[in-house]
């Protein structure tokens, strides 16, 4: 199964198995990975899912929506390779991808 | 006492005719009655219009999948006060006030985007400090063993120390942004604290005039970290009108105020009416983690926000039309079985206790959720420092409005 690793931001690592299809939001609130809130449950409605994607994977990530993007801006912590997680869905592609979370979710 | 429900309420909301029932209506707000009206909505009707009501025709949403997609149809479903605005009372259109809440993009990301780093995590860490000496000043004052209103000397008290600071506001006049507050909200009823649009309008220039007073400072100084600082040197604020600044003014001071101050009231209610969960907190201060967004959702400060259609919309099997109003009530949607397990009991650990509807969703999600929720934890942080028990000791009195859920009186005793 593909594998995700999710990097707090005091530096702690966390590596999953990810089912394609699932979200990168679902895999961390599944593991029980600190430093992703996913207030809205997935909706593209809150940005409290903030990730910063590794600049290796950010184009198979693919590019944020208008309504991501649109939530991204409002994000105190953005950056040119922050995504909402709950927007990128696992795939045998992505197999490797690593995010880093932001100092706090808003 | 959970879900305090009113038999004779219950039976009203079950017998009136579907088309003819309006959740409205102000006094079921104060009278702490709403539960039943909502409950039936949710079950029969999560999309409804009603069609006479003190605030003219509306749409209600009351579930929580509903009221999400309608936050996320902002296209359709316009904030901007040349249609309204965001609450269910209409405002003359002379009178309207533009403020970024009520405004669309992109002028509404635009002006967001000034003031947001007020609330970034860099400043909240700043803010923390300060925020636990205030709370601290505020509960050693607090009198022992005598009856007093917990809202004014500690809800109240806080809030307005708080938004002080983020204004760089005269600390000694910091109680008149609570009365700019309560005014902006109020309903215009004779002997109430507005009776008037007039006198709105009076209230809101003399708040104008002492904000005039700090941006004429601050526009000719370098930039400072606090909100007038930032609008006056805000790319996207700096030439403002003044109706356009006093409407921001008001957004700012309401959000800042009202929400935060109905919390910090409910949480010490919401305890005293559960005590096997105040139990639970003194035994393990580390549930005030999930206590406090639990508190947010519980309470629901605003009731509802609304929008208006600005074409034709589809929800729920039904078709809202073009121009009409709908207002999406978060105070129900809080309470939806089928998105929060047993909704009407105050659970102080729940396992998602942020998925609630009381800061919006979407692009005008409350900037300030989390100074809210940092106000709310250093609060109880200290309260259970110092008090084993805050005792509720009269009915709690609360705020006529379909808008602002509020509390204005809340007797307790502190033993000790």
């Amino acid at each position: 199964m593909p594998q995700v690793t999710y990097i707090e931001h005091n530096g702690t690592e966390h590596r999953i198995e990810l089912e394609p299809g699932r979200s990168v939001m679902q895999g961390a609130l599944d593991n029980g990975i600190p430093g992703i809130d996913a207030d809205c449950g997935g909706e593209c409605a809150c940005a409290t899912c903030h990730v910063y994607v590794d600049e290796a994977w950010l184009a198979k990530c693919g590019t944020a929506g208008e309504q991501e993007a649109s939530m991204l801006s409002f994000a105190a912590t953005a950056e040119p390779n922050s995504r909402l997680s709950c927007q990128i869905t696992m795939s045998p592609e992505l197999d490797g991808l690593v995010v880093r979370m932001p100092e706090a979710q808003h | 006492m959970n879900a305090p429900v009113d038999l004779d309420h219950a039976r009203i909301a079950a017998s009136t005719p579907l088309d003819r029932l309006d959740p409205s209506n102000p006094a079921i707000f104060r009278d702490d009655t709403w539960q039943p009206y909502f409950a039936r909505l949710r079950r029969e009707a999560p999309v409804h219009y009603t069609a006479e009501s003190m605030f003219g025709p509306f749409w209600s949403i009351s579930t929580y999948k509903e009221i999400m997609q309608c936050e996320l149809a902002h296209k359709v479903l316009s904030s901007d006060s040349l249609h309204g605005g965001i609450t269910i009372r209409d405002r003359d259109k002379a009178l309207r006030l533009p403020m970024f809440i009520a405004m669309d993009p992109p002028q509404h990301d635009d002006q967001r985007k000034v003031v947001q780093p007020i609330v970034a995590p860099a400043n909240l860490a700043k803010l923390e400090h300060m925020i636990r000496e205030r709370a601290i000043r505020i509960l050693e004052d607090l009198p022992r063993n005598e009856t007093f209103n917990w809202v004014d000397r500690v809800s109240i008290e806080l809030t307005v120390a708080m938004l002080a600071t983020l204004f760089d506001f005269p600390q000694e006049e910091r109680r008149k942004l609570s009365h700019w507050s309560d005014c902006a909200t109020a309903l215009p009823m004779p002997g109430g604290l507005i009776e008037n649009e007039e006198q709105r309008e009076a209230v809101f220039a003399e708040m104008l005039g002492a904000f005039m007073t700090l941006w004429n400072e601050r526009v000719n100084a370098d930039p400072r970290p606090d909100l007038i600082s930032m609008l006056a040197h805000g790319e996207a604020t700096r030439n403002m009108t003044p109706r356009e600044f006093m409407g921001n003014l008001i957004l700012l001071i309401v959000g800042g105020n009202d929400t935060t101050r109905n919390s910090i009231s409910g949480g010490v209610l919401f305890l005293n009416e559960n005590p096997a969960e105040y139990d639970k907190l003194r035994a393990n201060p580390a549930l005030i983690e999930t206590m406090v967004p639990e508190i947010i959702r519980y309470q629901t400060p605003l009731a509802h926000m609304r929008r208006t259609a600005v074409a034709d919309y589809e929800i729920g099997g039904k078709t809202i039309r073009a121009g009409d109003k709908v207002v999406m009530w978060y105070i129900s949607g809080n309470r939806d079985e089928a998105a929060i397990e047993q909704p009407d009991r105050f659970i102080i650990d729940r396992a998602r206790p942020r998925q609630h509807l009381s800061f919006g969703f979407g692009i005008h999600r409350c900037v300030g959720n989390r100074l809210a929720e940092l106000q709310l934890k250093i609060l109880w942080e200290e309260i259970l420092k110092r008090f084993p028990k805050i005792e509720v000791v009269g009915p709690a009195e609360r705020t006529y409005s379909s808008f602002v859920h509020g509390i204005t009186n809340l007797p307790v005793r502190i033993p000790g």
